[in-house]
């Protein structure tokens, strides 16, 4: 049934139990956003560093479960690799979601593979993309 | 005819419909339970009738044809301004302006009268409970104008703090804007004695009336109001159209809200007079269907009568009340003594669109998120909440579904906890 494939149990987890949850200290790059939509909210922070990799990744907020899923996977995800990479990462993961590309491409996202049955909910495709957006602007420059 | 529900309902093809939580016609297929009224009622086959009969017999614009379609076209949509005057009990059908609702209700008043009749330095008073439409264009105007706003503040049982009312007055005050009922709290406002206090202050009111003229009987004689807005998705009508009525002293001194066909009277290269009243503020072709079906819906309300609306959706909401209060972790906002059919609330720390979703799961339409009331939101410290909404058609044992549902929810998110 779709409500499953919404709320798969890899999804629960990572609401239940979000990973990189917490502040950076030391001043690091953040920003907030929110959903309109329904209220999330979520203040995403990052350590990037000389060497272009993502030192520290973290997030606070509070929103449904599609929306912190979706930002701890994504903490997950991105920690230690290029940022040149990291952009890649959200456009194709921005573009699966809004059903611009083949979502097959998230079986090569991990636990965000968990993440396509949001597809089928155009409501809730904003609450997966908030912590996204967020990265993007943040390290858009 | 005795007041029953469940002879009612069967006017509404749209609930003895069947789905599947999938969307599939193969899967298991389970009854609708509808409880996001506020947001948009379900219409009546009479209002559907009106409006097919329309299209089929009478398809014509109004006010302008010399023929047959265009005389009974004129004849319905006028029969309906009418109809809506007789039902808020208006002075005369004149006061009564088609809009598409009451978001554009609003913008037209805050537009023309608040433009006429508002400087830099003036004051309106709102609420601190109101919808985003009854906020923005008052706010976007104050911006504009150099005009302030004052809020009254609600209290925690969601009602408006009136002994805060006299305090927010001041001799620059010009308007109160307010909702006569709450879209989050279901709070029925004391407006008659905001209006009383205010008119004895030479200060006009503003009603929001798109919750209320729906649930309860409102006379503006009787409130002696200067404005009301409703919309007609709210109250068994099409979307797409509402009203706005206009005490007649200010429509006479309010100019045009939009420019075009319909509202003029003589037209030359560089200048232009306008139709009477309340053809000038309605401009184009207006929404004819549209106000029809809306003109049947209220023949529809009336026949069942708002004091037996309200009365029943008194006894609905406390008994979902009761039965909400029995679940642990299950926080409603407010209480308030006068309360039509809505309740909001949250579910532990799980996320309204997560009740919400669930719930839709099962077949239980109801609201999550921030009702178009952030500042609201703000104040009670949520991002969101679960609202749900009644009608006359909503019966006890929806309601007992609803709390089997919300049980379900807490056991699938919370695991048991």
């Amino acid at each position: 049934m779709e409500f499953d494939e919404l709320y798969q149990e890899i999804i629960l987890d990572h609401y239940r139990n979000p990973r990189n949850f917490g502040e950076i200290d030391n001043e690091p790059l953040s920003i907030e956003k929110d959903n309109p939509v329904c209220g999330d909210h979520v203040k995403l922070m990052i350590s990037i560093g000389d060497n272009g990799l993502v030192n520290d990744i973290k997030f606070t907020g509070e929103g449904c479960a599609i929306c912190m899923a979706s930002s701890s996977m994504m903490t997950e995800m991105v920690k230690d690799k290029p940022i040149s990479e990291v952009k890649g990462l959200i456009l194709n993961f921005l573009q699966a979601l809004r059903g611009e590309i083949d979502d097959s491409i998230l079986e090569e996202m991990g636990d965000l593979t968990s993440l396509k049955g949001v597809i089928k909910f155009p409501v809730r495709v904003k609450c997966a993309a908030l912590s996204w957006n967020a990265l993007n602007e943040l390290i858009r420059d | 005819m005795p007041f029953d529900p469940n002879v009612l309902r069967r006017d509404f093809p749209i609930l003895k419909k069947k789905f599947s939580a999938s969307g599939k016609e193969s899967d298991k297929q389970i009854p609708l339970v509808y409880l996001d009224n506020a947001s948009a009622t379900h219409k009546p086959r009479q209002v559907m009738d009106a409006v097919k009969n329309y299209y089929e017999e009478s398809n014509s614009n109004v006010h302008r044809a010399i023929h047959k379609l265009g005389e009974k076209a004129t004849y319905l949509y006028e029969e309906s301004r009418k109809k809506i005057a007789g039902f808020i009990n208006a002075e005369s059908a004149n006061e009564i302006i088609f809009t598409r609702g009451a978001t554009e209700s609003i913008n037209l008043a805050a537009s023309s009268w608040g433009r006429k009749f508002l400087v830099d330095g003036d004051e309106i008073i709102l609420s601190e409970m109101e919808h985003h439409s009854n906020l923005i264009p008052w706010q976007q105007l104050s911006i504009e104008l150099g005009v302030k706003l004052k809020f009254i503040p609600f209290l925690e049982n969601g009602t408006l703090d009136l002994s805060k009312l006299e305090s927010l007055f001041s001799d620059r005050t010009r308007l109160v804007a307010v909702t006569q009922m709450s879209n989050v709290f279901g709070t029925i406002n004391n407006v008659k004695e905001i209006i009383r206090f205010s008119h004895s202050r030479n200060v006009s009111v503003f009603l929001d009336g798109a919750q209320s003229v729906s649930h309860i009987p409102v006379d503006v004689k009787d409130l002696d109001c200067d404005f009301l807005a409703a919309s007609g998705h709210k109250m068994c009508g099409p979307t797409g159209i509402g009203f706005l009525y206009v005490k007649r002293k200010w429509l006479d001194q309010m100019p045009p809200y939009q420019f075009g066909g319909e509202m003029i009277g003589s037209v030359w290269l560089d200048r232009a007079e306008w139709a009477e009243i309340p053809y000038k503020f309605e401009a184009g072709t207006p929404n004819v269907a549209g106000a029809i079906g809306l003109g049947s819906a209220i023949d529809y309300l009336s026949k069942i009568g708002m004091k037996n609306i309200h009365e029943y959706e008194i006894k609905l909401t406390a008994y979902a009340r009761e039965k909400l209060k029995e679940i642990s972790d299950l926080k409603i906002f407010g209480n308030p003594p006068e309360q039509g059919g809505v309740l909001s609330f949250y579910l532990g720390k799980i996320h309204p669109h997560d009740v919400g979703q669930f719930l839709d799961n099962e077949g239980i339409a109801v609201r999550a998120g921030h009702h178009c009331a952030q500042p609201l939101m703000r104040k009670l410290a949520v991002p969101a909440t679960v609202r749900a909404s009644f009608y006359f058609y909503n019966t006890h044992e929806e309601i007992d579904k609803l709390v089997e549902g919300i049980i379900k929810v807490r056991k699938f998110f919370n695991h048991g906890i």
